[in-house]
């Protein structure tokens, strides 16, 4: 790195923010999080089901699902953006030890874009089309640094820079359908580190993204988390995204958690029949040709209830008695923790007995 | 077109027998702007000369980002997009010159499979009258009646014969891309062109529909062309890839070379972005990175199209001379001026523009 970028490391000591070094736990704490959005003649629908994690400054952590897993919605309900009518948010979220479950929606807009921010996955939608570049990156600047238009729009041109915008002062003036998608993307970036948020959610970054500028985005994210600390939590279904920028990986299953590993373990050994089937059913660029894929059979759409049993067993290859009677809890098995009466033997161990449990 | 007229002798001996032969394809779309009267202010050059040759019974897969004309092309061999120039020789008969009648004939023998299940199904047509319509087109009067043909397609997809009174929202996604290739195979095609056959399927699903394709090749002795922006799904079905950059072929090969001496910078900076789900290779990977974005197909860059990205830019030729698709290796073709010393690694790849060192601060 060149010389200039100290400033960017020194986010805890950026102005107006004190009393940070009393609290030395994780950044941000998931405690039993779940949704449900109910109306009125309808079955209730818990989208989340007593999710858990925590996530400590400079860490990177991935929440892995395919849709309707309940990821994005934890990502909404961390940032207190779902609606309040027809939805029941229970459990507990906590930004440094601060409640943010029930705070005032006055405190909530002072802490989004100022302390935590989100990317959102399509970055036409996310961003006004009626409404400059400029004026969407300083709003930021403007509602939470009271900076004047003036140095508002200075600021704004060297982050674009720094997120690798050519021509910043030009493309402030742009609106958003002048810009590509990754460009767009990445002003998106841009507006959600404007006021160097200490805890950044990614929903789907890249999915829309070609794999180039999908490179770029996340070697950006990368650095990011390296140089200023920021923790990061990334939401994707995408393993291969997962595999090189994320710490910690949590794989979700119709709104439960259901394999939570550090990165090395979940992919070396994966001990969820999920996670395996996940791993096992995705073409690998480095594998050698002509080996079948091994998918996991049925959709995403065939769950039983996880009051009765475990939502995988019907597509479960590793299922057992207790899987359509019981509900499993998450337990820690060796690196992992695992919500499974069955789970994959784990390396080194042969073929699948049964692990006591039941 | 010089360089396509010396490469077909070469293209014919390697390829024993193409059902699909593609020469100096071109397909350009006007831009017109004015009020009252439209004028015609340059062209959207979308496919712009493609050579290639699919043999029978083999999956070709074409790969490339969004907007380089991959499935333009895919179109534009079924005739669904009218080419600007150049010939589809399809089994001996020139596709592009057929007319009417003759060209809805042939057209019962190539079939598309179509990205988005949901769009391209009739939400208020039953499976069974969706599969059925082709064969009504085309006044096919199978073997056993019409209702036992659709329960045999139904079958031979994975789809209980149930199925068939039902409407596509009633179906997975899985599921309804499941009827797009019955559908397809309906008319028992010769070639099947699948545009993004698995992109908008879950992940979980996706190895299911790659399955069914497979098998169903080998039990119909389809030959596919198979268009996707993921490469490591293209890579795992087919045996011939070529990669398409602003709508030009820049390399192709059989997919195992491909994979294991890419030749042109692109398939190269291409390969090293895509994600691989392993941590330790993860790490230990070199990543080439590629500056900024995709250059208008309206306006191209001259010479090589994609001197503007290349991290193995040289001084000379890149900017100037357009490169020709040269054989390398036999089935390996590459439209690069400097690929062997790029392979022996004479030529090293510059400092990306991206690079972070490279982006300055405001301090």
């Amino acid at each position: 790195m060149g010389t200039g970028t100290s400033e960017e490391l020194d986010l805890g000591q950026a102005p107006g923010r004190p009393g940070r070094a009393a609290y030395d736990g994780p950044l941000l704490a998931v405690d039993d999080l779940s949704v449900t959005f109910t109306r009125r003649g309808r079955r209730d629908v818990r989208a989340v089901d007593g999710v858990s994690f925590a996530i400590r400054p400079g860490e990177t952590v991935g929440l892995v699902g395919e849709s309707g897993s309940g990821k994005s919605v934890t990502a909404l309900a961390v940032m207190g953006l779902l609606p309040r009518r027809g939805v029941r948010v229970g459990g507990s979220v906590r930004l440094e030890g601060e409640e943010l479950l029930g705070a005032s929606d006055d405190r909530l807009r002072d802490l989004r874009g100022r302390e935590m921010a989100m990317v959102f996955q399509d970055p036409m939608t996310s961003l006004n089309p009626v409404v400059s570049i400029g004026v969407q990156v300083t709003e930021v600047l403007r509602r939470h640094r009271d900076m004047t238009r003036e140095q508002a729009a200075v600021e704004a041109a060297s982050l674009l820079r720094r997120v690798g915008i050519p021509d910043p002062v030009r493309r402030l003036k742009d609106y958003p359908h002048q810009l590509s998608g990754g460009m767009r993307q990445r002003a998106l970036i841009a507006s959600a580190l404007a006021c160097r948020p200490r805890l950044l959610i990614c929903d789907e970054p890249t999915t829309a993204l070609d794999v180039t500028i999908q490179a770029q985005i996340l070697d950006l994210l990368r650095q990011l988390v390296r140089e200023s600390g920021t923790a990061l939590l990334m939401i994707t279904h995408d393993l291969g995204v997962v595999a090189g920028l994320c710490d910690t990986v949590h794989v979700m299953y119709s709104g439960r958690v259901v394999e939570s590993a550090p990165r090395r373990p979940l992919f070396g050994a994966p001990r969820h029949p999920y996670t395996g089937g996940l791993l096992a059913s995705i073409p690998r660029l480095d594998a050698p040709r002509g080996a079948p894929l091994h998918p996991i059979q049925g959709s995403p759409n065939d769950t039983i209830p996880w009051e009765g049993g475990c939502a995988f067993a019907p597509r479960c290859e590793h299922r057992v008695d207790a899987c359509t009677t019981s509900a499993p809890a998450l337990e820690v098995r060796g690196d992992a923790s695992v919500r499974c009466w069955n789970p994959l033997p784990p390396p080194g161990r042969a073929a699948a007995a049964p692990e006591e449990g039941t | 077109m010089s360089e396509s007229v010396e490469q077909v002798g070469e293209l014919a001996a390697a390829g024993a027998d193409p059902l699909l032969r593609v020469r100096g394809l071109k397909v350009h779309f006007p831009i017109v702007k004015g009020v009252i009267v439209d004028r015609v202010v340059g062209h959207v050059r979308a496919v712009d000369g493609v050579d290639l040759d699919v043999t029978r019974g083999s999956t070709y897969g074409l790969v490339g980002e969004s907007g380089c004309g991959k499935s333009t092309l895919g179109r534009a061999v079924l005739r669904l997009v009218e080419p600007t120039a150049g010939t589809v020789e399809f089994d001996g008969v020139d596709v592009a010159s057929l007319k009417g009648e003759a060209l809805r004939r042939e057209r019962r023998r190539m079939q598309m499979v179509f990205q988005d299940p949901m769009s391209s199904l009739d939400p208020r047509q039953s499976v069974e009258s969706v599969l059925m319509e082709p064969l009504l087109a085309h006044d096919v009067k199978p073997e056993g009646g019409v209702d036992a043909h659709v329960r045999r397609l139904l079958d031979v997809v994975g789809l209980p014969g149930s199925a068939a009174g039902r409407y596509p929202h009633e179906f997975s996604g899985g599921q309804r891309q499941r009827i797009g290739i019955a559908r397809a195979i309906a008319l028992n095609p010769d070639l099947v062109i699948a545009d993004e056959p698995v992109s908008a399927l879950d992940v979980s699903v996706q190895a299911q529909v790659v399955n069914l394709l497979e098998d169903l090749q080998e039990q119909l002795g389809l030959t596919y062309v198979v268009i996707a922006h993921d490469l490591a799904v293209v890579r795992h079905v087919s045996d011939t890839i070529g990669v398409m950059y602003l709508g030009m072929l820049v390399e192709e090969a059989p997919s195992d070379d491909l994979y294991a001496t890419p030749r042109h910078p692109y398939t190269i900076s291409l390969m090293s972005a895509i994600p691989i789900p392993d941590p330790d290779v993860e790490d230990r990977r070199e990543r080439i990175l590629l500056a900024g974005d995709l250059p208008s197909p309206a306006n191209p860059p001259s010479g090589c199209r994609f001197h503007t990205r290349c991290p193995f830019r040289q001084e000379t030729r890149c900017h100037d001379e357009v490169p020709a698709l040269r054989t390398l290796a036999p089935g390996h073709r590459v439209a690069c001026h400097w690929a062997e010393d790029v392979a022996d690694g004479r030529i090293t790849p510059a400092a990306s523009a991206f690079d972070a060192a490279a982006i300055p601060t405001d301090a």
